[in-house]
């Protein structure tokens, strides 16, 4: 059971390793906290649907899955995306479309077909956690980098001191790719060492 | 003009890979082959035109009529997953060839976020029908266009030195982030 989380988060990373959920790992990480309430909102997903998903797999026939779990996850969408905007409207705004773009992140959809949708809730409940905090995780470590280089601050906190200077590309679509480009790079080698 | 700065906007300064990140796992997983590329391309920029005509009138008519705009996702979802079905159903028994070129990319148009995220940036800037019917077949070609330069560019790059950490993934994002620098020059094009 243990194994089950910790695969998600080291082994097979979402990102890192299966180098799934591009579009929002790319999109909404110019700053550690836009990336980590991504993650969070995204692995709340991800729990609710496999539990749900996982807890009737024995119901849903199997020609009609995939619109049933589209319809699941879609449902569990909404409920983030208004708790967002009651509760965070600020970050709700910052994501803008991606949020509800959770809808179509390959790593949820992935999940219950490969796991939830075979396996019993308290597995499923597991993999969904591990998952998640693995796809938090990279959101986290690209949200930093790129807000580190790009004003030399991380989480609003100065950590290179003034005299650095700005560099916008680091928020712009390029340094977005050239920063994960470099990231999964590196986890590849360290993880090829270890 | 104002339609035509959409198109130019939505293929070229605001391309729906490079720019607002959609549709990027066809975009790193398929594009190999050039042939393969466009064929993925012209599938989807069927499937976006028709989810923009029809999510357009949904959102219009349906949604907003009723007032039920919290449906949004999950009935976008629905038209687009059961548009793809049908696309594909029509195309096996009307078009045999064409489908004989398309059928294995087709099924794969559901998960692209790149539709979804088209609807929802329809609804997002307030559209009217034609111009969403613009934007929906603009974000299709800018998509393919993505997709051709990249296939064109990974297969010169198989012949490549490439350092053992960037294989694969690695190497191909860099790419796109070039490219990403590369269309940042068309960004004087459109008035913003």
């Amino acid at each position: 059971m243990l194994t089950d989380f910790i695969k998600g988060i080291w082994k097979e990373n979402p990102v890192f390793v299966q180098v799934l959920g591009m579009c929002p790992t790319l999109a909404v990480t110019t700053s550690l906290i836009n990336g980590l309430s991504m993650g969070l909102a995204t692995t709340f997903v991800l729990v609710a649907s496999g539990l749900a998903i996982s807890a009737l797999r024995k119901v849903i026939p199997d020609q009609v899955r995939i619109a049933s779990f589209m319809i699941i996850i879609a449902s569990f969408v909404t409920v983030v995306k208004l708790l967002f905007e009651a509760h965070i409207p600020t970050i709700s705004t910052q994501l803008g479309p991606y949020l509800p773009l959770i809808v179509t992140n390959c790593i949820i959809l992935g999940r219950q077909e490969a796991f939830a949708s075979k396996e019993p809730v308290s597995r499923s409940l597991m993999d969904a956690l591990g998952m998640g905090l693995g796809f938090a995780f990279a959101l986290v470590v690209l949200g930093s980098v790129r807000e580190l280089f790009y004003q030399g601050t991380i989480a609003d906190v100065e950590i290179l001191g003034s005299w650095y200077k700005s560099m916008i590309i680091m928020v712009q679509p390029a340094g977005a790719f050239i920063s994960l480009s470099i990231l999964v790079a590196l986890f590849k080698k360290i993880s090829s060492r270890g | 003009m104002e339609l035509f700065f959409i198109f130019v906007a939505i293929v070229l300064t605001q391309n729906f890979v490079l720019h607002y990140f959609l549709g990027i796992c066809p975009f790193l997983g398929v594009s190999d082959e050039m042939e393969a590329a466009f064929g993925m391309g012209i599938a989807t920029t069927f499937v976006m035109t028709l989810t923009a005509i029809i999510t357009w009138n949904i959102n219009n008519f349906i949604l907003e009529g009723f007032g039920v705009e919290f449906l949004e996702y999950v009935s976008f979802i629905l038209v687009i997953a059961s548009l793809v079905q049908l696309v594909e159903m029509f195309l096996k028994k009307y078009v045999p060839e064409l489908y004989q070129t398309l059928g294995i990319y087709l099924p794969l148009i559901t998960t692209n976020c790149a539709v979804m995220g088209l609807a929802l940036f329809m609804v997002l800037r307030d559209y009217n029908f034609v111009q969403s019917a613009i934007f929906g077949f603009g974000a299709g070609v800018g998509f393919t266009l993505a997709l051709i330069i990249m296939a064109g560019i990974r297969s010169e790059l198989m012949e490549d030195a490439i350092p053992e950490p960037f294989r694969g993934t690695g190497i191909t994002l860099l790419t796109a982030g070039l490219l990403a620098l590369a269309f940042m020059g068309f960004s004087g094009l459109v008035p913003v």
